[in-house]
C-alpha cells in the first residue's frame, strides 16, 4: 500500500475497504509520538469504528486540536492550567465532526492556548517537524500539522488567531485552511483572542479542507458572532478553475523580511497560475506593516480578559494550601500558566489600563480599520490575493526561543488577514533547503469560493502537496 | 440636618429584569433554588463557551426607556468590566460602557408632603448579575453559589440632584412602582430584585459639589433613607470638624444604623473596559422601537391623571388605584361593564375587595371574586335590584365560593321590593301596628321617621327600596 | 513605553499573575520590546476613523427568552477542584 493512497480522504476510504483506518491511524500516531509528540492526548479506542450511516466523514480518521472541546476526553489548550480538564461538554465542531461520522484519533499538541508559532510553548512539550525534526512545525496548530504532513491522519483541525493554520501548514508541507470569521461556530473552541480566532482545517489539499468545510460551515445559535449565510458547497466551488480568476499580487507581501528564496517560489507557483488563465494583478496594501504592531496589541487585550477565568475556583490547576484569595489566584494561575501566556496577559492587561486604552488599544482598533479597508479597496478589483505564508522556512528548536520579537516579526504576512476576519488557505508550492514553502491565497470576506477555486486549481498543475517526508513513509501496509 | 450644608444624591438602582432566562444563557433565573443547580456551562465560565444575548432582556430595557421619555440608543454596545472575585466566574463582568442602551429621562415622584419632584436619569445599561459569596457556611473557607450569576440586571443611574434622604426614598419608591407597573421586575426587594446603590455627598449651597461617597447595596427603602441620612450627618458632622472627606465605598450595617467603609479610593480597581469581542453591536431600529412602544401599557401618571379628569374620581382614589397596575387592571375591567360607575367601582375596590384581600393576605390578582364578576354585583346596586347593604352580605357569599351575584340574590331571595302595592300594604301594616308613632310624627316629630323607616325595612327584610319607602311613607302620612 | 518594577507589580497584581524573580526579568525586558514594536501605531493618522472591535462590523444576534439548560450541577461537581454541600470553596473572604 502506497503512502500516497492513505495522503487524503478520498485514500481513506479506499483503504477503509480492507482494513480499519481507524485503527491504522492509532497505531501510526502510537509509533510517531515519540519522535513527534503531535498528540497530548490519544482518544481512548472504543473498539471497531463502523462507519456513521450517511455521514459525509463517515469512518474518517481525524486528530482534533487540543484547543477544541470534547466532552468525556481531556482538553489542555496546551497548558498546564488544564492539564485534567475533561470537558463535560463538546465544542460544536467536535459535535458536527461527530455528526458526519468522523472518528477522532487524539488531541493535537499546540501552543499553550494558541499563543505561539513554533509549538514550543506547550506545557506538553515541543512538537517535531515530520521533514526535520530538529525544526518545529510551526503553530499554533503544530502537532495538527505534523500528523497531517505524516500522512497519520488524512486532515486534523486547527485554529487560526493569527496564523496558527496557515504557517504550520506551510512549515510541514500541507495545506491549511482558515474561513472568514463567523464561518465556523467558536462555541466551545477555548478562546485566545475572540474576535480574531477562527476555527480551521489543515488536509492534504485544499478539496478535502472544503469537504471538512461542508461539514463545519453553518450558523450556530450558541455562538453570537456566529453568521447565518445561505449554505454553499465548497467541494463544488474546488472545480471551478483558475481561468480568468483575477489574482491579485501586493508588493507589502514581499516586503524585506521575506527571504528571497520563499519570495521566487511563490512567484514561480503564480507564474504557473497565471499560464493555467489566471490574471495576474498588481496591488496595494499600503499599511500591511501595522498589521504586526495592532495585532500585538488587541490579541494580548482580548487573551488578557478571556484568560482571567482560570483562576482555580471552578476547574483547572488550583495552587495547594492558599494563605488567602489572593494567594490562590496569583499562585494557581502562576503555575498553571507559562511564559508566553503571562506575557501576553500583562501586555494586554497594560494595553488596556487606565491611561494607555487611547494610545494603545483604541487606536490599533482604528488602525485595524484601515487595514481592513486596505483589504477592501483591493478586493474590489481582484478575487484573490497571493503572497508567501512566511517569511522563511521552519527553523530550528530554541532557535527564537528567546527572542518573541523576531516570532511576533514572522507573522507580518498572516495576522492581517485575521484582523480583517478574511478567509484564506496556505497551500505548498515548493521546497527551499529542503523544507516546505507555503503559498498563501487570501479571499474577500465570505469568498471562500474563489479560494478553493484558486487553491484547488494550483493543485491541479502541482503536486508539492502530496510530497511526503521521509518520516511519513513508514504507513503501515 | 444642619441648614448650612446641602446634601447631593444620586442613586443607583440595580432593577432585575423579569425573564424566564439569564441574559446571557439559557439557565433559569428563579429564585431559591439549592446552590449552584441553575448554573449552565456558559454560567460557569467553562473554557470555550460564549453569551448570547436574551431578547427578553433587551425588549425590557426598551420599554423603561420609552415609559421614562429617554433615548433608546440606535446603537450600544457590550464591554467586559475587569476584576477577580469568587462570584464573577469569568473574571469580568458584561455590562454596557461608553453606549448604554437608555440614556436621558426622568421620573417623577411625590412625597409624603405632597410636594412633586423630578428626578433626571443619566442612564440605564444592562448587566448581568455576580454570584453570592457565603461568608458562614465553612470554618475556613467562603464558599461560592453561582445561581444568580447571569441574572439580567438594568442599572439605572440618576442624575445627582436629590437633596435629602426622603426624595431619594420618593424616587425610588417611583422607579420600584414603575418598573412593576411595566413588568419588566417583580420588585421583590427581599429577594434582591430590586437594589440601591446611593452616593452621597455634601456642600455649602451654591458651592462645587463634595467629595461623594457610595453607599453600596441597599435593599429597602427604610434602610436607604436610614443610610442616607446617616451618611449626611456623617460627612457634616467631618467637615465641621474641619475633616476632609474621603471618596470611598460603603456599607450599611442596618443593625448598627451606621455606614463604614469598605474600600477606598486608593484602592479603587482599575476595571480595564473594552467591548466585548464576543457580543457585536446591539442595532436597534425604529421598527423595534415602535413593537416596544405598541407592548407599553398606560403608563401611572397618564392614567391617574386620566381617572381624575374623565372619570371624576377624586385624586386620593385615582392615586391609590394607580399605585399597582393589577389594581389598576382590575378597576379599568370593571368600567368594562360599567362604564357610568366609576366612582362606586372605585369604593368598592378600595373598600370592601381591598378588606377581602387584606383579610385573607391574597395578591389581587388571585382574588377569589373577579373584576366581572365584582362588577355584575354592583350593576344589581345600580339598577336598584339590592341595596348597597345586601351587596355587602351578597359579596361575602360570592367570596365565600357561593356563585355569581344574580344567583345569590335569586337563591337568598334578595331583590328589593320596588313594587308599590306591596310597599303600600307593609306600610298599611305599620300604620296599624304603631299607631302611637304615627301621630307623634304627625305631630312634628321629625326623629320618629328613622325608626318607622327602620321597622318597614324589618318588616320587609332589608330589601324595600330605601328612597322609594322613604318617599311613599311620607306621602300616606 | 519602558515597564519599570512598580509598574510590572501593578500589571501582575491587576491580572492576579505571581512572578519569581527569573521570570520578572526576562518579561519586563520583553514586555518593553513589544511596547516599543506596537509604538509605530503612534505614527499613524487616525483622526476620524472609528474603531474596529469586530470583523465584518457585525451586528448583535440574539435568542429567545427561553430556559432550555437543566441542572449541569454534577457535571461542575465534577471538575471542580473543591465543592461542599454544592458550593465551590474559596479561602475565606472578608468583606
Amino acid at each position: 500500500m502506497s503512502a500516497l493512497r492513505f495522503a487524503d480522504i478520498a485514500g481513506w476510504r479506499a483503504a477503509a475497504a480492507d482494513q480499519d483506518p481507524i485503527a491504522a491511524a492509532r497505531t501510526m500516531a502510537e509509533a510517531a509520538q515519540p519522535a513527534l509528540n503531535a498528540l497530548i492526548t490519544p482518544a481512548v479506542v472504543t473498539g471497531p469504528h463502523t462507519a456513521t450511516a450517511g455521514g459525509a466523514l463517515a469512518g474518517i480518521p481525524y486528530a482534533h486540536k487540543d484547543l477544541f472541546c470534547t466532552a468525556g476526553l481531556r482538553t489542555t489548550a496546551g497548558s498546564r492550567m488544564l492539564d485534567g480538564f475533561v470537558p463535560p461538554y463538546d465544542a460544536t465542531v467536535s459535535a458536527r465532526l461527530d455528526q458526519a461520522g468522523a472518528v477522532c484519533i487524539g488531541k493535537a499538541n499546540m501552543d499553550e492556548f494558541a499563543m505561539g508559532s513554533s509549538n514550543e510553548n506547550s506545557a506538553f512539550g515541543a512538537v517535531r517537524n515530520p521533514w526535520d525534526l530538529q525544526r518545529v512545525p510551526g503553530g499554533s496548530s503544530g502537532g495538527s500539522a505534523a500528523l497531517v504532513a505524516a500522512g497519520i491522519v488524512p486532515f486534523a483541525t486547527g485554529s487560526d488567531t493569527g496564523g496558527s493554520v496557515r504557517q504550520p501548514a506551510a512549515f510541514c508541507g500541507v495545506t491549511g485552511f482558515k474561513p472568514s470569521y463567523g464561518r465556523i461556530s467558536r462555541y466551545g473552541m477555548i478562546a485566545f483572542a475572540s474576535s480574531l480566532d477562527q476555527a480551521g482545517v489543515i488536509a492534504r489539499h485544499a478539496r478535502d479542507c472544503a469537504e471538512v468545510l461542508n461539514c463545519l460551515a453553518g450558523f450556530d445559535p450558541r455562538d453570537a458572532t456566529s453568521v447565518e449565510r445561505p449554505a454553499e458547497d465548497f467541494v463544488a466551488a474546488c472545480d471551478r478553475g483558475v481561468r480568468g480568476l483575477r489574482i491579485g499580487i501586493a508588493r507589502e507581501l514581499y516586503s524585506a523580511g521575506i527571504r528571497s528564496e520563499i519570495a521566487d517560489c511563490t512567484r514561480a507557483a503564480l507564474a504557473e497560475l497565471e499560464r493555467a488563465g489566471a490574471l495576474l494583478v498588481d496591488i496595494e496594501l499600503p499599511r500591511l506593516q501595522l498589521s504586526v504592531p495592532a495585532y500585538y496589541v488587541i490579541a494580548p487585550a482580548e487573551a488578557s480578559s478571556n484568560l482571567a477565568r482560570y483562576d482555580g475556583v471552578r476547574y483547572g490547576h488550583r495552587a495547594e494550601a492558599a494563605r488567602d484569595l489572593n494567594d490562590l489566584y496569583a499562585r494557581s494561575r502562576s503555575e498553571g500558566f507559562g511564559t508566553e501566556v503571562k506575557r501576553r496577559i500583562l501586555v494586554g492587561t497594560f494595553v488596556l489600563s487606565a491611561g494607555y486604552y487611547d494610545a494603545y488599544y483604541l487606536r490599533a482598533q482604528q488602525v485595524r480599520r484601515l487595514i481592513a479597508e486596505d483589504f477592501a479597496r483591493a478586493f474590489a478589483g481582484v478575487d484573490v490575493i497571493a503572497g508567501p505564508t512566511t517569511p522563511d522556512v521552519a527553523f530550528r528548536i530554541g532557535e527564537k526561543a528567546d527572542d518573541p520579537l523576531a516570532m511576533y516579526a514572522a507573522d507580518i504576512n498572516t495576522v492581517a488577514v485575521n484582523l480583517a476576519g478574511l478567509p484564506a488557505i496556505s497551500v505548498p508550492c515548493g521546497f527551499v533547503d529542503g523544507l516546505p514553502v507555503g503559498l498563501q491565497l487570501i479571499g474577500p470576506a465570505w469568498g471562500e469560493a474563489s479560494l478553493f477555486a484558486a487553491a484547488h486549481g494550483y493543485q491541479q498543475i502541482s503536486d508539492w502537496h502530496f510530497r511526503t517526508p521521509q518520516f511519513g513513509a513508514g504507513v503501515p501496509s | 440636618m444642619s441648614s448650612e450644608w446641602e446634601a447631593v444624591i444620586g442613586l443607583e438602582v440595580h432593577v432585575q429584569l423579569s425573564t424566564r432566562s439569564k441574559i446571557f444563557s439559557g439557565a433559569t433565573t428563579a429564585y431559591g433554588a439549592e446552590p449552584n443547580t441553575q448554573v449552565s456551562f456558559v454560567d460557569a465560565a467553562l473554557p470555550g463557551t460564549l453569551p448570547v444575548p436574551n431578547r427578553g432582556a433587551i425588549e425590557r430595557a426598551i420599554e423603561f426607556g420609552l415609559a421614562v421619555g429617554a433615548t433608546v440608543a440606535e446603537r450600544s454596545v457590550f464591554a467586559r468590566k475587569n476584576y477577580f472575585y469568587p462570584d464573577l466566574p469569568k473574571g469580568y463582568q458584561i455590562s454596557q460602557y461608553e453606549l448604554p442602551i437608555v440614556s436621558g429621562g426622568s421620573v417623577k415622584a411625590r412625597l409624603e408632603d405632597g410636594r412633586e419632584i423630578e428626578v433626571a436619569l443619566t442612564r440605564a445599561h444592562l448587566e448581568e448579575d455576580a454570584g453570592k459569596s457565603v461568608h458562614d457556611a465553612f470554618h475556613a473557607a467562603s464558599g461560592v453559589d453561582l445561581n444568580r450569576a447571569g441574572t439580567p440586571l438594568l442599572e439605572v443611574v440618576s442624575e445627582p440632584v436629590m437633596h435629602s434622604a426622603a426624595e431619594a426614598v420618593a424616587y425610588m419608591k417611583a422607579l420600584h412602582r414603575l418598573v412593576r407597573w411595566l413588568g419588566i421586575c417583580d420588585g421583590n426587594m427581599q429577594e434582591g430584585s430590586f437594589r440601591c446603590d446611593a452616593n452621597v455627598s455634601v456642600r455649602r449651597p451654591g458651592a462645587p459639589l463634595g467629595t461623594r461617597n457610595e453607599i453600596k447595596n441597599v435593599n429597602s427603602f427604610r434602610f436607604v433613607e436610614k443610610a442616607i441620612d446617616y451618611e449626611i450627618e456623617r460627612q457634616i458632622r467631618a467637615l465641621e470638624n474641619g475633616e476632609t472627606i474621603v471618596q470611598a465605598t460603603r456599607l450599611y450595617d442596618a443593625a448598627a444604623n451606621r455606614t463604614r467603609t469598605m474600600r477606598s479610593k486608593e484602592d479603587a480597581l482599575d476595571y480595564r473596559y473594552f467591548p466585548d469581542p464576543d457580543l457585536p453591536p446591539l442595532l436597534l431600529d425604529a421598527s423595534d422601537l415602535e413593537r416596544a412602544r405598541a407592548r407599553l401599557p398606560e403608563l401611572p401618571d397618564a392614567r391617574r391623571r386620566r381617572f381624575i379628569e374623565q372619570l371624576g374620581l377624586p385624586e386620593y382614589d385615582a392615586d391609590k388605584l394607580t399605585e399597582e397596575r393589577a389594581w389598576s387592571d382590575y378597576f379599568e375591567s370593571m368600567l368594562q361593564v360599567l362604564p357610568a360607575q366609576a366612582k362606586l367601582c372605585a369604593n368598592w375596590v378600595l373598600g370592601e375587595l381591598a378588606s377581602a384581600l387584606n383579610a385573607d393576605q391574597i395578591a389581587i390578582e388571585d382574588s377569589r371574586v373577579d373584576a366581572s364578576a365584582l362588577a355584575a354585583l354592583l350593576a344589581r346596586i345600580a339598577d336598584q335590584t339590592i341595596s348597597g347593604k345586601i351587596a355587602k352580605d351578597v359579596f361575602a357569599a360570592m367570596w365565600a365560593g357561593e356563585g355569581t351575584a344574580d344567583a345569590i340574590i335569586d337563591a337568598r331571595g334578595l331583590r328589593q321590593i320596588t313594587d308599590d302595592g306591596a310597599l303600600a300594604g307593609a306600610i298599611e301594616a305599620l300604620i296599624a301596628q304603631f299607631p302611637e308613632q304615627i301621630a307623634k310624627y304627625r305631630a312634628g316629630d321629625e326623629k320618629i321617621f328613622q325608626f318607622l323607616i327602620g321597622q318597614l325595612m324589618k318588616a320587609t327584610r332589608g330589601k324595600a327600596n330605601p328612597a322609594q319607602l322613604n318617599q311613599m311613607l311620607r306621602s300616606r302620612l | 513605553m519602558h515597564i519599570d518594577n512598580a509598574d510590572l507589580d501593578r500589571l501582575a497584581r491587576l491580572a492576579r499573575l505571581g512572578l519569581d524573580n527569573g521570570e520578572r526579568e526576562r518579561l519586563m525586558a520583553s514586555i518593553d520590546s513589544v511596547l516599543d514594536m506596537v509604538s509605530a501605531l503612534r505614527n499613524v493618522d487616525v483622526n476620524a476613523v472609528l474603531p474596529m472591535a469586530h470583523p465584518h462590523d457585525a451586528q448583535l444576534r440574539l435568542r429567545a427568552d427561553e430556559v432550555d439548560e437543566v441542572d449541569c450541577q454534577s457535571a461542575l461537581e465534577k471538575i471542580a477542584p473543591e465543592m461542599q454541600s454544592g458550593l465551590y470553596l474559596v479561602p475565606k473572604v472578608i468583606e
